[in-house]
């Protein structure tokens, strides 16, 4: 048995991105296939029920996946993820002029966060608001619902309310601060932060139950790619990563708070 | 260990990254302060972004590089062309660094020995210095008799016609060229916007009086579909520059020398120009003939295939013969009907010598470059 792949359609380059991964595992001898699902809550509940055999999850898909494989005895595995995945930070916002300094001043406020299941623009943040006491109002940009924020359009769209002047602090992941910055959309100097996350985690390959051979060798082929390869360096810049590394979990801790605060989303059928 | 690094009040969202760049690519390992405040969340994030790793304010550069296999597009000078560009290397100027994986692009034309002449530099940088105004012509009518004006208008009717033509072939193969060989786009660019300015010249000469212009033969019209039809860089260019231009070289020198003074203004013009087209044609046919000298047979048959496509045409429009003879003229007198009949005659027998020099510079001897010249189109062009 080869490899079934799931991966969720936030963007039309999925399906450039797979298609080019698949050419690059069938030369390597793997067999391989992918399915696409239009929300992580489907493609979680696929994974268990065993349509597919390996997920491209979110950090948040991947704690649902966790949870749903514990509750029937089962057990998950982040194999692979990417290097862009590991230690992301997310900042909250606020305009340079604002009498906001602390977090504690944004009591009562308007908080502009993504879509309501977006870790990094969402749920990580106002979990942080949520741990020292801080009772905000949450607005949410939801651009695609069930794609975990993988669509940058949310926190595109609170960053723009916060300079409309429509919410007191904008939450983003760090890297699209400063892309928001070169794009215009927070200008340099426009903005000031009063606040960063701890580290975190966020996508990885999930595999349920011990792993098989061929994830091995998926596994093995993931990281033997290199950027440097002028065949693969189109689709690693795609997927916005130089390496894929070995799995891990511990950065999943911030946004498992988050989920015991404000709950798991249920799976789709 | 580390090179420090001070980027003082400057941050990542006005240009660090150059300097944090700069320092990794002369050290490894980069120790980054500065007072700016999101110095630290913006370090992160453009680490992350790159592949370098970050272990407090110190980045260590990663691995991936974009660089790898990367191919050098020859050199920008002249002699920096190579037999054969890589069809990667696409739109890139010559002597860029060229990177690995960039999809190929189908220019045809990519070979050197088919399209490179050392004069290409040259005659190129000749063009853009003898470019000329259209608007600085003095534009009146000379005032000609109403039946010499409508030779005249004939004539021009024929020319634009043929320039049309002669525009169209360059600009056919120079969407096909590799953008490697510059200095031929620049030519053959050049040459376009001439045949583009000899149209204009040419319609205002024609439109003076009236916007009603001569006659246009079937006949005329399939000669000249026969040179856009031709596939081949070489060949077009032998039966267009060659054969063609050059014999009209002569027609336009016949203008200059019988015309009126604003009809002799332009062709004179469009004379030097079309020199410069012949001259091309013949330098890069002679490049081609020294790398491949079984190009000359394909020449041959070339004409020959030509001359029997066009043997149940008419051959030159009957009206721009006998407008040539009467804008010589410059009257219906008898006499000098006559000697405009004469000139006709002696621009025939000029065309046909032109036409046989410039075979015997492309190496063809006395009896075939004469059986060749005899072949070519009775159109002219
Ligand atoms: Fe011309
Ligand atoms: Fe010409």
């Amino acid at each position: 048995m080869g490899i079934l792949l799931g991966a969720v359609a936030y963007d039309p380059k999925v399906v450039t991105i797979w298609d080019g991964f698949a050419r690059f595992f069938a030369e390597a001898g793997l067999e391989f296939d992918y399915v696409l699902y239009t929300t992580y809550e489907r493609q979680v509940a696929a994974h268990l029920r065993g349509d597919i055999n390996v997920a491209w999850n979110s950090p948040l898909a991947w704690l649902q996946a966790k949870a749903a494989a514990a509750a029937a005895g089962r057990e998950a595995h982040a194999i692979v993820m990417r290097d862009t995945d590991c230690d992301l930070t997310s900042v909250i916002a606020v305009r340079a002029d604002s009498p906001i300094h602390t977090l504690e001043d944004l009591a009562g406020k308007r908080v502009g966060v993504g879509a309501a299941d977006s870790p990094q623009a969402t749920m990580i943040p106002l979990e942080l608001l949520a741990g020292i006491g801080v009772k905000v109002e949450a607005v949410r940009h939801d651009v695609l619902l069930g794609k975990h924020g993988d669509h940058i359009g949310g926190e595109r769209d609170a960053a723009k309310a916060l300079m409309r002047g429509e919410v007191d602090a904008a939450c983003m992941i760090d890297g699209n601060h400063l892309l928001f910055g070169k794009e215009g959309t927070l200008p340099a100097g426009s903005t000031r932060l009063i606040a960063v996350t701890e580290p975190y985690d966020h996508c990885n390959f999930t595999v349920l139950d011990a792993p098989t051979a061929a994830h091995r060798r998926f596994a093995e082929l993931l990281l033997a790619m290199s950027y440097n390869d002028p065949a693969l360096r189109p689709l690693l810049d795609l997927e916005g990563l130089k390496a894929w590394v070995p799995g891990r979990t511990h950065g999943y801790a911030p946004l498992e708070r988050a989920c015991r605060r404000f709950g798991l989303p249920p799976l789709g059928v | 260990m580390a090179t420090e690094l001070d980027l003082g009040s400057l941050g990542f969202d006005r240009g660090a990254h150059l300097l944090v760049k700069r320092a990794l690519a002369a050290s490894g390992q980069v120790h980054v302060r500065g007072t700016h405040p999101e110095l630290l969340p913006h370090l992160r994030a453009w680490a992350r972004s790159q592949g370098h790793a970050l272990d407090g304010h110190t980045v260590t550069r990663g691995r991936a590089d974009r660089w790898t296999g990367a191919t050098r597009a020859g050199t920008a000078a002249p002699d920096g062309v190579v037999a054969h560009p890589e069809a990667s290397w696409g739109f890139a100027a010559r002597g860029a660094l060229v990177e690995a994986g960039t999809a190929p692009q189908p220019f045809a034309l990519h070979a050197r020995d088919e399209v490179w002449t050392d004069d290409a530099a040259r005659l190129y940088a000749q063009a853009a210095a003898a470019q000329w105004d259209p608007a600085s012509i003095p534009w009146e009518d000379p005032g000609l008799d109403p039946e010499v004006e409508a030779a005249v208008v004939q004539v021009f009717t024929y020319l634009i016609e043929n320039e049309t033509a002669a525009l169209l072939v360059p600009a056919r193969f120079l969407g096909q060229l590799h953008p490697h060989f510059r200095e031929v786009a620049q030519v053959l660019a050049i040459q376009v916007a001439d045949e583009a300015r000899h149209i204009e010249v040419f319609t205002r000469r024609a439109a003076l009086r009236s916007p009603l212009l001569g006659s246009s033969t079937a006949s005329g019209q399939a000669s000249l579909g026969t040179l856009l039809a031709e596939p081949d860089f070489a060949l077009a260019g032998f039966l267009l520059a060659v054969l063609g231009e050059g014999s009209f070289l002569s027609l336009l020198r016949f203008l200059a020398e019988h015309g009126d003074p604003l009809t002799r203004t332009i062709t004179r013009l469009a004379a030097q120009d079309e020199a410069r087209h012949v001259a091309f044609g013949l330098s890069h046919l002679q490049a081609h003939l020294r790398a491949d000298p079984a190009l000359r047979a394909r020449l041959v048959a070339a004409v020959e295939g030509r001359h029997d496509a066009l043997r149940d045409t008419a051959g030159l429009n009957a009206d721009v013969f006998d407008s040539l003879v009467v804008l010589a003229a410059g009257s219906f007198a008898p006499g000098a009907l006559a000697r405009g009949w004469d000139a006709v005659a002696r621009l025939v027998a000029e065309m046909d010598h032109g036409r046989r020099v410039r075979l015997e510079t492309l190496g063809f001897g006395d009896d075939e470059a004469a059986r060749l010249s005899a072949l070519h189109t009775r159109n002219f062009m």
